[in-house]
């Protein structure tokens, strides 16, 4: 039977870890999990999936007691034809479900370039790296019954448009009314290819790169070095450490974490890295890696001049999109993702939206209203799964009953054994506050603001308080929040938030966003009033 | 009559066998003022919302009006962070993950096993009330196990227990009258649990309460005054609750013999039926200790700052905006999400006890009992609106099935 929680929603009630605590195991508010427990944990998960307080806890379907949920929807258009869908992880697996829930019943194709099933990548760098979990546990469930040709191992090499046809690697080309892109990202290699090459160099974006990492960890090198102290490369930093490995981290930024969270929390986390042991060199990058005469890595030069004697290094240095096989298609489709409109249309080369081409996942990009319209792409679990539910929803409605993507973006991390949370957009901002509990305990919740709006929050094993600050965000409420509250600590207020260069846009109209559901979900500009 | 506020005529006794036509009516102003100044919140989204709202204290210290000031600290449920945390924290260890996650998973056969003694009590009788025989006995044995309360104490124990719950009740009018009623019996009760601690750190055992004593750790420890009034505070949540989930679903399920049925041929179906029942029937209907620390604008209304809010629960869990269908009883329910535990920082300490009490009670009570039916329904209820269940459950049956002991046998 198989397992997923969906964490941006875990509150981390830890029900499930005292109903099943051969399957989830909890550190303060981190929860790891097996994904693939045995059959004779059916009892236990079970009990579990039912306590859940959020309901984020997600089976397959035929292990659940219930029969696939979702009465039949109201009748719309749209809902016959031939849908392909390109990319078979998360966003294309969740997409497939959602069309056969939202009633279409024309033929569906999902090509996966991957020979496997869909499976789970954010323990790839948690729990399978530490060995808790095997890296094949991973799969995930089966939502509910989804009546589809899946083609595993097909690359799409090109895509028609005009002539609505995606072309495979083979040769082979399938006919679409409507296709689905969704291909995801892919690990940023190390830019020497020779030095790449190197036996012990690793990165880690797939299944097969968590089992050569696991293995490689699991015959105990003497020191691990990791290049990018990202949310990637500081789980992996955490591994280590959990592992009793010595570790180098290796960042260009002043801190790990800035890129996405900014120089204050990046200090925190700064200081989570030393306290475990963490050899961490910031403002630091490495110019080469170096191998032995047979090919195996033996350690880095740095940039201030020193070097690291390491034999497993772990590229950690971002991603990819894989947009490579749209290059002819005459979509807006390049290192920056595939643009798209809220509804997760397609954009054109023109800046045209197109009708039957969405976009979702890692290599969407789309204008978010609550960040003044910037295109933005989000790598993250949450929004590929939030995409998969708008775009197939609209690909089988009119016009009239389309649904924007408004949700406010949720992302989490567990390290050293925090669970981290971010919603809104943390590099959207001038200045932070910590409104509750202290950095000093690791507790704590930090709001940001971006010229007198609160734009995003980050929590570090406070999860539960994340959706009060999401009505926030939503509500475009004025920054720092003046609000008497409980465990607000004496003396603090907001600082720069020293988040990296952004464009600098113009103030001059607010936008809020209104209505929980999807379907309810709706943006609207509060004008300044004329002086 | 019809001077008096819905939510008046829900505190009245005389309408606890059936308030939901009342929390329907409730619903139709999702914030509604009482005279009093308390709010009344009642639709499902507002209550999440309030839960997770850090302008929303647990500590009556922080009301506007002075008329009580309780001497000496609350206890945890009665605290709002980090003072709270940290206690929960320090409660947590010697009950829960992430240090002790396989305690109550442990208790399993010693629950059942209470069960089975329980139910092999009414094996002679025709007729039997699930309150005292049953739903009563159960939850007392298992917390004063797990805090290390000697057995024989344990009938001195319910007693102090039964007389603090009846003084808990919302209404500001004579709250202070009930306080210093409370805080009599709760004097007895925490002198002798004082007295049990100070034993236990010259001579810790297993238990919860060694625990307490005994640990130090960075964040440091519990005073003696925090054991005590933790230890009290486990006695007290888990006590009347658990008996009335018991009592009120084995009640449901006598009125819906067809789900019943279905239930004896899938015995694993008790899990979501217990979820159904804390949505359906919640032990804990109204939660009225919260106070607003600021100006909190909510569904159209502005709760003022000092303002006692009061949370019902039982209203939010039948919300039709929230849940399909909300007055059938479905124990089949998927994604059953409700608030029968509460949410939020105080969301129930002892939850996974009190399912796994539930689960384990009424799956044998469906499974041994041969034609179990109903003596009197309604039955009698208790007078508190809070703590809401029936006083006796008086049912007849044709006999009991012998112990097979399924669960001890289902273990991996
Ligand atoms: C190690 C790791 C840890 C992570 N941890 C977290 C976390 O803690 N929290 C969080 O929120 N997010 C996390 N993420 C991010 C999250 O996993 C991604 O956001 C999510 O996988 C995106 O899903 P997707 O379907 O859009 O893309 P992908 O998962 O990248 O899937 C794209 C698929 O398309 C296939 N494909 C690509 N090109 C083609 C082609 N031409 N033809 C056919 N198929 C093709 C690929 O092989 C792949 O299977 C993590 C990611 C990784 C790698
Ligand atoms: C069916 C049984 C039970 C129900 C319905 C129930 C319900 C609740 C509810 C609704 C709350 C939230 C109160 C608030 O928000 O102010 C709560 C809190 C609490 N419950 Fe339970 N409870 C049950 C059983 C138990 C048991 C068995 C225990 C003890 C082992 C327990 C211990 C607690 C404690 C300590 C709190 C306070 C938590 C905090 O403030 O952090 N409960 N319970
Ligand atoms: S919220 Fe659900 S998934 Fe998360 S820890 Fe609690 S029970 Fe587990």
């Amino acid at each position: 039977m198989k397992v997923v929680v969906d964490l941006t929603r875990c509150q981390g009630y830890g029900q499930c870890a005292f109903l099943a605590p051969d399957v989830f195991t909890m550190r303060q508010e981190a929860l790891l999990y097996d994904l693939e427990p045995g059959d004779e944990r059916r009892e236990q998960v079970l009990r579990a999936a039912a306590a859940c307080p959020v309901q984020a806890v997600h089976l397959d379907w035929t292990a659940t007691w219930h029969a696939a949920e979702q009465p039949a929807p109201p009748a719309r258009r749209n809902t016959d034809g031939r849908i392909v869908i390109v990319g078979a992880s998360l966003a294309g697996a969740r997409a497939a479900g959602v069309l056969r829930r939202e009633g279409f019943t024309g033929s569906l194709t999902v090509i996966g370039g991957e020979s496997h099933e869909p499976y789970d990548r954010p323990p790839l760098s948690k729990q399978v790296l530490t060995g808790q979990v095997p890296h094949d546990h991973t799969m995930l469930p089966h939502l509910r019954e989804v009546d589809a040709e899946w083609l595993w191992g097909a690359q799409a090499t090109a895509l028609d448009v005009a002539g609505k046809r995606v072309r495979l690697a083979d040769g082979r080309e399938i006919g679409f009314d409507r296709v689905l892109l969704a291909t995801g990202t892919r690990a940023r290699p190390w830019p020497n290819e020779a030095e790449a090459a190197l036996e012990g160099v690793h990165t880690l974006r797939t299944l097969e790169d968590a089992a050569r990492l696991r293995q490689a960890l699991a015959a105990r090198p003497r020191r691990v070095l990791i290049l990018g102290a990202g949310f990637t490369g500081s789980e992996i930093a955490s591994v280590c450490r959990e592992l009793d490995l010595e570790v180098t981290v290796v960042e260009r930024g002043p801190a790990p974490l800035v890129s996405a969270l900014g120089g204050v929390i990046g200090d925190v986390a700064a200081q989570m890295h030393r306290e475990h042991g963490v050899d961490l060199r910031c403002d630091t990058t490495v110019t080469a890696l170096e191998g032995d005469a047979d090919g195996r890595l033996r350690g880095a030069r740095l940039s201030d001049g020193s070097t690291v004697e390491a034999e497993v290094a772990v590229v950690a240095l971002g991603s990819i999109r894989n947009v490579e096989w749209l290059r002819d298609s005459g979509l807006a489709a390049g290192v920056w993702g595939v643009a798209c409109d809220a509804g997760c249309r397609a954009v054109d080369t023109n800046g045209l939206v197109t009708d039957d081409v969405f976009v979702a996942g890692d290599i969407a990009r789309f204008p978010h209203p609550l960040y003044q319209y910037q295109f933005m792409t989000l790598e993250h679990w949450g929004n590929a799964v939030a995409q998969a539910e708008i775009a197939a929803h609209n690909m089988v409605s009119d016009q009239a009953h389309r649904w924007p993507h408004l949700s406010v973006p949720v992302f989490w991390s567990s390290q050293f054994g925090v669970n981290i949370k971010s919603v809104g957009v943390p590099t959207f901002a001038d200045e932070v506050v910590i409104t509750q509990g202290s950095t000093a305990e690791r507790r704590f919740v930090a709001v940001y603001g971006y010229r007198g709006r609160v734009t995003a929050a980050v929590t570090f094993d406070q999860g539960l308080w994340l959706e009060f600050y999401q009505r926030l965000i939503e509500r475009a409420a004025p920054f720092p929040p003046e609000f008497r509250h409980v465990d607000r600590r004496a003396g603090v207020g907001p600082v720069p938030a020293r988040v990296p260069e952004r464009l600098v846009a113009t103030a001059g109209a607010t936008v809020v966003v209104t209505g929980h559901d999807p379907a309810e979900r709706r943006a609207s500009l509060l004008h300044a009033p004329q002086s | 009559m019809t001077s008096r506020s819905v939510f008046e005529r829900i505190l009245d006794p005389s309408g606890r066998a059936d308030p939901y036509p009342l929390f329907a009516e409730l619903r139709k102003t999702p914030v509604a003022r009482q005279e009093d100044g308390t709010y009344v919140v009642s639709t499902y989204r507002e209550i999440v919302e309030l839960l997770h709202d850090p302008r929303v204290s647990s500590d009556r210290r922080n009301l506007g009006s002075t008329a009580e000031a309780p001497d000496g600290a609350p206890s945890f449920i009665g605290l709002d962070p980090p003072e709270h945390d940290r206690l929960r924290r320090l409660a947590m260890r010697h009950f829960g993950p992430p240090h002790s996650p396989r305690i109550v998973d442990g208790l399993r056969p010693a629950i059942l096993a209470l069960t089975t003694e329980l139910i092999d009590g009414i094996a002679g009788e025709r007729r039997a009330d699930v309150v005292d025989e049953v739903a009563y006995p159960l939850p007392v044995a298992v917390i004063c196990r797990l805090l290390g309360v000697p057995q024989e104490d344990e009938p001195q124990f319910h007693a102090w227990a039964d007389q603090i719950i009846e003084t808990l009740g919302p209404g500001e009018e004579d709250r202070a009258e009930r306080e210093r009623e409370r805080r009599a019996v709760g004097l007895k009760l925490e002198g002798y649990l004082a007295e049990l601690a100070e034993a236990r750190r010259g001579q810790p055992g297993e238990d919860m309460l060694s625990g307490f004593v005994t640990y130090r750790g960075p964040e440091g420890g519990m005073t003696p005054q925090e054991v005590v009034s933790t230890a009290v505070l486990l006695l007290i949540a888990g006590h009347e609750t658990t008996i009335n989930l018991i009592a009120n679903g084995m009640l449901t399920l006598l009125r819906h013999p067809d789900r019943m049925e279905r239930l004896r041929a899938e015995p694993g179906l008790i899990v979501p039926a217990v979820e159904e029942l804390l949505r359906y029937e919640p032990p804990v209907q109204l939660v009225s200790s919260r106070v607003a620390l600021d100006d909190i604008d909510i569904a159209g209304t502005t709760i003022p700052a000092g303002s006692p809010i009061v949370l019902a629960l039982a209203a939010g869990s039948r919300d039709p905006a929230h849940v399909a269908d909300p007055d059938r009883f479905d124990p089949f329910r998927a994604r059953n999400e409700h608030l029968g535990f509460g949410g939020g920082v105080h969301y129930c300490f002892g939850a996974p006890l009190a399912r796994l009490e539930a689960q384990i009670v009424l799956g044998e009570l469906v499974r041994r009992l041969r034609n179990p039916r109903l003596v009197a329904d309604p039955p009698p209820y208790r007078p508190s609106p809070v703590l809401r269940g029936p006083r006796h459950l008086l049912i007849g049956f044709d006999g009991v099935e012998p112990d097979g002991q399924p669960y001890t046998r289902k273990r991996e």
